[in-house]
């Protein structure tokens, strides 16, 4: 219809409207403000409708990518939604937080003579269309199993797996260690990116399919892997406990008051909400220099974090160029934007004390790009006698995450590589021992939300395959919460 | 879900609880920690797990009042709830049989030492008991402690009970008259542990210290309760709590627990909370 007489080209990808930089520094409210359906559907006539369309090939969950956007373009946003649900059950969030230009719109035949089309706000727009409307595509099975799944963390794995679970109507239990679930979504990633009431809409919407969530259960600590099975009656244990294991630097200082680790700067402000101390009771430290160290989204991140908690200057120290930096091209502009200073080819070395414990600065060193590395990226080597330091008085390093041992070390049988990540077969989530599984950043390490849910989601595929082959249950197994009965009687003191 | 069952008061402001919380009574070795939040808006925080019993799935807690996260747990009556308790967290206590083992506590972690003191004697260790205190006020779990040892010696600052004098000056003289000791534990706060570690090492005493740098999860994923010991970091949380006293690096734990002394005033300040205690 209208897209016949639109000539491919003709209509510009259409920006994003967003808070003004200057604004949105003083606030934790979301940067960009969505389409309105006007500019959707502007936007969605862009697409070709290609035969082969090349954008499902570069979705890591193959969402039906011109079917949803026809839906769009017909102004049906409810069957566009539906579209997207049939493959992606964290639409609002991925709409906010996937590297699109690495994946769908990399790929998109309007991108090779104009620009590719903007599928993840339209995949956005959509998502908050029957958000906004508390429409809710989850609807609970109609008929449910005799089996019995744990979930071992609430990050996008685990509530894909969850989900996916849910519908095909197993009984599901996530199991987090922190207070409230959601993984990276909740306590990493920052409110001006991905408003929490949006997690917490998604969560809810797993409730509604029957998953139950318990938190603060530390699997590895309240409860062994094989309890879960022979004392708690599961049948199947899905483990995506993510790579929450900062790496620091090993540098000298790095004990000095005033370092943080990105994960513990973003716990404090996002999950515990330091942002509003003293309303809220967990403070953070956010002197008036504050250096962030690397180069990713988790940098990105805490630079602009830290932007907003009033410092008078905040800089991202990098050690490779600008052209190296992992974070999102979206996201560095961003940072440029709202005043993050950028200092390229720039390595740390040493935490100046201020001679009572407390940070002072940064020593650094000059850096040259050498030949590429094993990544491909040219290597950065330090200029000899170019030591300088960068004074400040917080800092927060941001060189990556490994994996945390809690589960593994305590599961017998259950296999890890060289890095402490649980071995786990790409197409099923397998693991080397029966009945687990395993998806997302504790398999593959630190990588993106989406390969999370990806993985979560072929797990529960394999899952459910699994379950087939069991026998029949004989006798029901105790509920978890018969554990939990209290009783009386004495311990110390008499 | 935990739900305090009982509640005491021990000394002032130090406060005990036994709190409903089968999953972790069931799994709990000495040693270990639980963290809590108490409301809503409320901090996380560390507290070592004082006892347990599986049977009625109910743990014990001390706590002292020492900011505004403590204070509002002291504010909890019987029947109440804490809002969050995860655990039990960290690594337990090596217990096994050294010969004769000194349990040495400075004021609440008398606390802790007491699972500890009840398995080193249960696997047949001569357990000797050093209970240091401000005054006699301060001394809590005196009775307890002493169902669990061999030997029980007291040590407050102003002479008020026992020897006048540091725990660790107490310790010293036992050990020049000829007190044996094997292996000793020490658990109280940062100064007593590195008076405690600075006696044994003289005497090549192996040591074992449990630390409470500042936490916010508990599970390895902030970094936030590193601390310095033979020179490497360690995070507390899950490499710890317990760590060999003659390597750690008290002074830069000491300049970590005074991080946010400031935001604590303010806190405290704002909950109508008398700081300086
Ligand atoms: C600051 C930051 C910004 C990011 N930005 C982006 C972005 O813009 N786009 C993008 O695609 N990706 C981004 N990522 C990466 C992305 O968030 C992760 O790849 C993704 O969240 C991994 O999902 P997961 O489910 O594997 O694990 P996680 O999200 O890490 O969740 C794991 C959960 O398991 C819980 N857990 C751990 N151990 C246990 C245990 N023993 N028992 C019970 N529970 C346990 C944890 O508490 C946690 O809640 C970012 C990451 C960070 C840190
Ligand atoms: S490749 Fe681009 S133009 Fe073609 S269908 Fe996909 S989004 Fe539309
Ligand atoms: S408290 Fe976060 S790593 Fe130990």
């Amino acid at each position: 219809m209208a897209r016949d007489k639109v000539k491919p080209g003709r209509v510009p990808r259409q920006p994003m409207p967003e808070q003004p930089a200057s604004e949105r520094v003083q606030n934790f409210g979301e940067v960009t403000l969505g389409f309105s359906a006007e500019l959707a559907q502007l936007e969605a006539e862009r697409c070709l409708m290609c035969k082969k369309p090349t954008c499902i090939d570069g979705c890591p969950v193959s969402i039906d990518i011109p079917s949803f956007i026809q839906h769009v373009v017909d102004g049906d946003f409810e069957g566009a939604a539906a579209k997207i649900f049939e493959s992606n059950s964290l639409a609002a969030i991925c709409g906010r937080v996937c590297p699109q230009e690495d994946q769908c719109e990399a790929v998109c035949v309007m991108g090779k003579k104009f620009e590719p089309v903007a599928i993840g706000r339209l995949e956005r727009f959509v998502a908050d269309y029957v958000r906004g409307r508390g429409l809710s595509l989850a609807k609970p099975p109609t008929a449910t199993t005799e089996r019995r799944v744990a979930i071992i963390g609430s990050g996008p794995a685990g509530l894909t797996a969850a989900g996916e679970l849910a519908k095909l109507g197993h009984s599901v239990t996530i199991f987090e260690a922190l207070h409230e679930p959601g993984g990276v979504l909740v306590y990493g990633i920052p409110e001006f990116r991905l408003p929490k009431a949006i997690v917490a809409q998604e969560i809810g919407n797993l409730k509604t399919l029957g998953v139950q969530i318990e938190t603060n259960v530390v699997i590895g600590r309240t409860i062994l892997i094989d309890e879960l099975f022979d004392e708690e009656g599961y049948d199947a244990v899905f483990i995506g406990t993510g790579a929450g294991l900062p790496y620091f630097l090993d540098i000298p200082g790095e004990d000095l008051n005033g370092v943080y680790s990105a994960n513990e700067f973003l716990t404090r402000v996002n999950l515990m909400k330091a942002y509003r101390f003293p309303d809220s009771d967990t403070p953070v430290q956010v002197a008036k220099n504050v250096v962030v160290i690397g180069g990713g989204n988790t940098a990105l991140d805490a630079a602009r974090t830290a932007l907003r908690l009033h410092p008078e200057k905040v800089s991202l120290l990098y050690r490779r160029s600008r052209a190296e930096m992992p974070g999102r091209n979206e996201e560095i502009e961003h940072a440029e934007d709202e005043g993050v200073v950028f200092q390229m080819l720039t390595n740390p070395v040493r935490f100046v004390d201020r001679g009572d414990g407390w940070l002072a600065g940064v020593e650094c060193v000059r850096m040259e790009l050498g030949e590429p590395d094993e990544s491909g990226r040219r290597r950065p080597v330090p200029v000899e006698g170019s030591n300088f330091v960068v004074e400040c008085e917080t800092v927060v390093v941001a060189v990556g995450n490994g994996a945390n041992q809690i589960v593994a070390s305590t599961t017998p049988g259950l296999q890890t590589n060289r890095h402490g990540n649980i071995v786990a077969e790409e197409s099923s989530g397998l693991t080397s021992r029966e009945g687990i599984f395993a998806g997302g950043d504790i398999v593959t390490g630190a990588a993106t939300v989406i390969l999370a849910m990806g993985a979560g989601k072929k797990a529960a595929a394999a899952i459910h395959d699994f379950l087939q082959t069991l026998p029949p249950k004989t006798t029901e197994p105790p509920p978890l919460a018969a554990h939990l009965k209290p009783s009386s009687g004495g311990v110390l003191p008499p | 879900m935990f739900t305090i069952v009982e509640k005491k008061i021990l000394a002032p402001k130090v406060t005990w609880f036994r709190v409903e919380s089968p999953l972790i009574a069931k799994r709990h070795k000495p040693g270990q920690f639980v963290l809590l939040r108490v409301c809503e808006e409320g901090e996380r925080f560390p507290l070592t797990i004082a006892d347990s019993d599986k049977r009625t799935g109910t743990i014990i807690l001390v706590s002292q009042e020492v900011g505004k996260s403590t204070g509002l747990l002291a504010q909890l009556e019987q029947g109440e709830s804490i809002l969050d308790v995860v655990g039990p967290l960290g690594k337990p206590t090596e217990i096994k049989k050294f010969g004769t083992v000194a349990c040495i506590a400075g004021g609440i972690g008398a606390a802790p030492l007491y699972p500890i003191a009840k398995k080193m004697l249960e696997v047949g260790n001569r357990v000797v008991v050093y209970l240091g205190a401000r005054n006699r006020e301060a001394i809590i779990l005196q009775h307890e402690l002493s169902l669990v040892s061999d030997r029980l010696l007291i040590a407050t600052d102003d002479g008020s009970s026992g020897y006048h004098g540091v725990v660790s000056e107490l310790l010293r003289q036992h050990i020049r008259l000829g007190e044996s000791c094997d292996h000793a534990t020490a658990i109280g706060p940062l100064p007593m542990m590195k008076a405690v570690c600075a006696v044994t090492r003289e005497y090549e005493i192996p040591t074992i210290v449990s630390l409470n740098p500042i936490m916010v999860d508990g599970t390895g994923m902030c970094g936030g309760c590193r601390v310095r010991v033979d020179g490497k970091i360690q995070f507390a949380c899950v490499d710890g709590p317990e760590f060999d006293g003659h390597a750690v690096d008290f002074d830069s734990l000491a300049h970590r627990l005074r991080m946010y002394r400031d935001q604590e005033k303010c806190a405290m300040e704002r909950a109508g909370v008398p700081h300086g205690a």
